[in-house]
């Protein structure tokens, strides 16, 4: 006699009755809106299919002065895309530097100091973002704390607002924890057996971090990187606040489409990003997966 | 007896892989039986199909009498023990003691009675508000078996339910265990691949290999009188090798003819023929049925073990007597120590001690004790 | 630690404190200053519970990080569930890849994608303006449900498979299992995702920025616009009531995330009660 497995059936039916809603909402608000953005990039206002938006980014030029003033044109959205990478990629350096040895240090220390810093550096990134960075304009202001402080030691001002250096620090400040606390969570892990054995078989200090703690702790410093990388590269209030918005980036240059209602444009930058950014990730995922293999 | 549960020809296969293979098997009131076989034979998954987590592709459970094919399992008379007890972490000794009890709406008074009594059961009175994670795992073993007898099923399983204790205990909870099967009367089938488990505690053991039921019966007879190649050297020890039926209780192995107490297998019929290493007679060479030449000596306290080769065939034998790697001896072997077994497609792959060593043995209980 | 290491780990500290610091000390100045410290007053904090505007964008932030939450942690849960009983391993994959999608995309494209879909709907309908209190609810949803799904689904991989078997052995249907036995083992995943749904929610700009429609106002727009402007230390007296909140809710997460240790101390705290008892008797 064959059964008909109704207690099975039913565990199906509990299954795909909790699966249901979220994956209707995963496809109509996740998957479909991703296929409006190349949707939108590849049509023109009336919605015909057209190359014009995407070839836009690729063409566009714009007339600028040189540093000897001479008038020459540059290519608007590379140059935008450009300056968007190499701001995010020293911010990301500059993060990981700072980074790693702080989380290194963290690691190695007793479990309740551990937690109060690790909760310690989690407080700032509770604060609206927004303010955070508003108040770093204040801070760096001609007329700001900095300036006032420097000036009661009897040293000239400097001039930070309004420059890349005045960006790079708000980019760092605003997503240093997003570096931190993976590369943390990895080392945390790490038995210090290892360092020990390490040690025990002749690596001095410089060695046990290059060959075993540098190596272990990849994965953590590949997701801090991407952590910091995305956010940072398609930052646009950063740039607007503490950059006076001299220093157009990607992320403005959306946010200005879209405040002009350039929408198809807009979709176009926002698609080339995203495409950017996703041949980037599989590409840094194949070399630490090569990493991790060997 | 009353027969309590019945399966009829189950099957079952996952991923298209059979892992029961047409069971048939009774189980009686008041009993205590044993599903006894290495990991992977089937043995959780028949256990599983009684308790309800799973059902069978094929065949027929049943339960006093009714086909409870479809019965979810809280709908069951039969209680679970779990390999590793899955106590409700967020509940007290008393509250999981008392969690089918409030499933039911019993009165506070009759719950407070039964959680109790065993508690009592199983010594741990006194112990109703501590945190069951803080508990050891023998004190986390007896509220799993509390919990599960407290509305009194008519069947208890019990899933390797000794596996996670070490040694010590693990004798105390055998003693233990029998005792309350004894005390409660209540059906109790219990899986294990421990042999020795299997044969100090069961009433009736039932060995399983490959998806399908090997032997049935008592502790003695299983040992006594294995039915197969594979029952014989899963229970114990034991030198299995070639052999022809000439006539009822007479047997030809290893170029001579014994006698035996065997009979009813055709005539000429190839056999296997299991001895078993306890059963082996020491003697000097020219008096032996048997002779050969030592090749390891080990000593085990009680005894000795030895490893002895006779024409090629290496046999264990243990013995009080001590005898040196090389000696020449004569094997005596008395009628009644021999069992002759129909081949079987095991015939063959067990009982020859040529790549025996104690390590690998150690090894492949490790092996076994990863459960499925 | 190494005096170096301390050295390095406190500046470190004062780089992440020190706009914190600024704001709550200027949000107590009495004049408009955001870099002279003039004298103490609650001035600013006064005047901010006297703009209609703001207190009405609290409001709103509120109610959509109370809905958004709830929803996202009900769906997100059930989610967690099925994705643990998923057997089809293709499927799962699938899953899971398009749930990491809204934590790893950048914001402004998940905002952008989110408002271009709203937007063509909209036209389909024929509405002149699309986006309003419900755009941005779907829009705080969808970002929330990754962070849910991701807190709920390692308590459930840890729990023992056996104890929902084990309470429907006892007599527990399916459901009731589910609620008696499996919700109180992954309560505390659930509690930590629905608090970090919240306050994701409740900080959020740069999405809801894309899918706000005039109408409906939230904090971090108003702070966005109000920043537009020359801002004064009421924004500030603002911020620092918001950090003192999610401040709370991450200590009540973090306590929800130790009860598991803290009845084991009971036990110890009650055995101990139970010993002296005895001893006294």
């Amino acid at each position: 006699m064959k059964s008909n497995n109704s207690i099975s059936k039913r565990n199906d039916l509990v299954r795909k009755l909790a699966l249901a809603p979220y994956s209707v909402w995963a496809v109509l608000f996740i998957v479909v809106p991703l296929l409006f953005v190349a949707y939108y990039a590849f049509t023109d206002n009336d919605f015909n299919f057209t190359f014009d938006n995407v070839a836009r980014f690729f063409t566009a030029t714009t007339s600028v002065f040189d540093k000897q003033g001479m008038p020459k044109e540059v290519h608007t959205y590379l140059v935008i895309f450009m300056r968007s990478l190499r701001l995010a990629a020293i911010s990301t350096l500059i993060c990981l530097l700072l980074g790693y040895p702080l989380a290194y240090i963290i690691s190695r220390a007793g479990a309740k100091t551990q937690k109060v810093i690790i909760t310690l550096i989690m407080i700032p990134m509770w604060m609206n973002f927004l303010i955070r960075t508003y108040a770093w304009m204040t801070i760096l202001q001609d007329s700001g704390i900095i300036n006032r402080i420097l000036g009661h030691l009897g040293i000239s001002p400097i001039h930070i607002i309004g420059t890349e250096a005045a960006v790079i620090i708000g980019m760092v400040y605003d997503y240093f924890p997003y570096m931190v606390l993976p590369i943390y969570s990895i080392m945390a892990k790490m038995d210090n057996k290892l360092i020990e054995a390490a040690r025990d078989l002749g690596c001095n200090s410089a060695g046990v971090l290059r060959r075993v703690i540098w190596p272990l702790s990849l994965p953590g410093v590949i997701s801090g990187i991407t952590m910091v990388l995305i956010p940072s590269i398609s930052t646009f209030y950063i740039s607007q606040k503490l950059g006076y918005g001299k220093f157009y980036l990607i992320g403005d240059a959306i946010e200005g489409q879209y405040a002009a209602n350039n929408l198809h444009f807009a979709a176009a930058i926002a698609f080339i990003l995203m495409v950017i950014l996703l041949a980037a990730m599989v590409l840094m995922q194949r070399y630490a997966d090569k990493k991790t293999c060997a | 007896m009353n027969k309590i549960i019945e399966l009829k020809g189950v099957s079952k296969s996952f991923d298209g892989e059979v892992v029961l293979d047409h069971i048939d098997l009774d189980i009686y009131d008041n009993e205590f039986l044993t599903l006894l076989g290495p990991s992977g034979c089937g043995k959780t998954t028949t256990l599983r199909i009684i308790g309800g987590f799973e059902t069978a592709d094929e065949g027929d459970l049943i339960f006093m009498s009714e086909n409870i094919n479809d019965l979810p399992p809280y709908k069951r008379n039969i209680n679970t023990v779990f390999q590793r007890y899955a106590l409700f972490p967020h509940l007290n000794v008393y509250e999981n003691i008392a969690f089918p009890l409030r499933e039911k709406r019993e009165s506070k008074a009759e719950i407070d009675r039964k959680v109790k009594e065993m508690l009592k059961l199983v010594a741990l009175s006194g112990f109703e508000n501590r945190s069951v994670t803080s508990l050891s795992g023998g004190q986390q073993q007896r509220v799993a078996i509390a919990r599960a007898l407290v509305s009194n099923p008519k069947v208890l399983l019990l899933d390797e339910p000794l596996a996670a204790l070490d040694l010590k205990l693990r004798k105390d909870m055998q003693q233990e265990l029998k005792k309350i099967q004894k005390a409660t009367g209540i059906t109790f089938v219990f899986v294990t691949h421990d042999q020795e488990e299997a044969l100090s505690m069961s009433d009736t053991v039932v060995v399983m290999a490959d998806g399908r039921i090997q032997q049935i019966g008592t502790p003695i007879d299983i040992y006594n009188e294995p039915t197969n190649a594979f029952v014989a050297d899963f229970i114990g020890e034991s030198n299995i090798v070639d052999g022809i039926m000439l006539e009822d209780k007479k047997v030809s192995f290893s170029g001579h003819v014994f006698d035996c107490v065997d009979s009813g297998f055709k005539k000429r019929e190839a056999v296997d023929v299991v001895v078993r290493p306890e059963d082996v007679d020491i003697v000097s060479e020219e008096k032996g049925m048997l002779k050969g030449v030592v090749t390891s000596v080990t000593f085990l306290g009680v005894h000795y073990e030895i490893i002895v080769d006779i024409n090629g065939f290496k046999w264990m034998i243990q013995t009080t007597d001590f005898v040196d790697v090389d000696e020449h001896i004569g094997l005596y072997i008395e009628p009644d120590a021999i069992h002759i077994m129909h081949k079987s497609q095991y015939s063959g792959m067990f009982g020859d001690y040529s790549s025996f060593s104690n390590e690998l043995d150690e090894l492949s209980d490790v092996e076994t004790e990863i459960e499925e | 630690m190494k005096t170096t290491s301390k050295i390095y780990t406190a500046l470190i500290m004062i780089f992440l404190f020190a706009p914190i610091a600024v704001l709550l000390i200027f949000s107590f100045n009495e004049s408009k200053s955001l870099s002279v410290f003039s004298g103490f007053s609650l001035h600013w904090y006064s005047e901010l519970f006297h703009d209609y505007a703001t207190l009405n964008a609290l409001k709103n932030t509120v109610l959509l990080a109370v809905c958004a939450s709830v929803i996202a942690t009900v769906t997100g849960t059930a989610a967690a569930v099925g994705i643990t009983k998923m057997r089809n391993k293709y499927l799962k994959v699938t899953l899971n890849t398009v749930t990491n999608i809204p934590m790893i995309n950048p914001d402004i494209i998940t905002g952008i994608s989110l408002m271009l879909m709203f937007v063509f709907v909209g036209r389909l309908f024929g509405a002149a303006t699309s986006l309003n209190f419900g755009t941005m609810l779907i829009s705080h949803i969808t970002f929330c449900l990754p962070y849910v799904i991701l807190q709920v689904l390692p308590k459930l991989q840890q729990m023992d498979k056996a104890l929902p078997e084990a309470a429907m052995d006892l007599g527990c249907t399916p459901f009731k299992a589910f609620y008696k036995v499996i919700i109180p083992e992954i309560l505390p995943g659930i509690v930590t995702g629905m608090i970090m749904a919240f306050t994701l929610s409740l900080d959020d700009f740069v999405i809801s920025y894309f899918t706000s429609g005039n109408g409906f106002q939230t904090l971090p727009i108003r702070i966005y616009n109000m920043t537009k402007k020359t801002v004064t230390p009421k924004m500030y007296a603002l911020a620092t009531l918001i950090f003192f909140v999610i401040l709370m809710l991450l200590l009540i997460s973090n306590l929800a995330d130790s009860e598991g240790d803290k009845t084991i101390k009971e036990a110890r705290k009650r055995k101990k009660m139970r010993k002296a008892t005895e001893a006294a008797n």
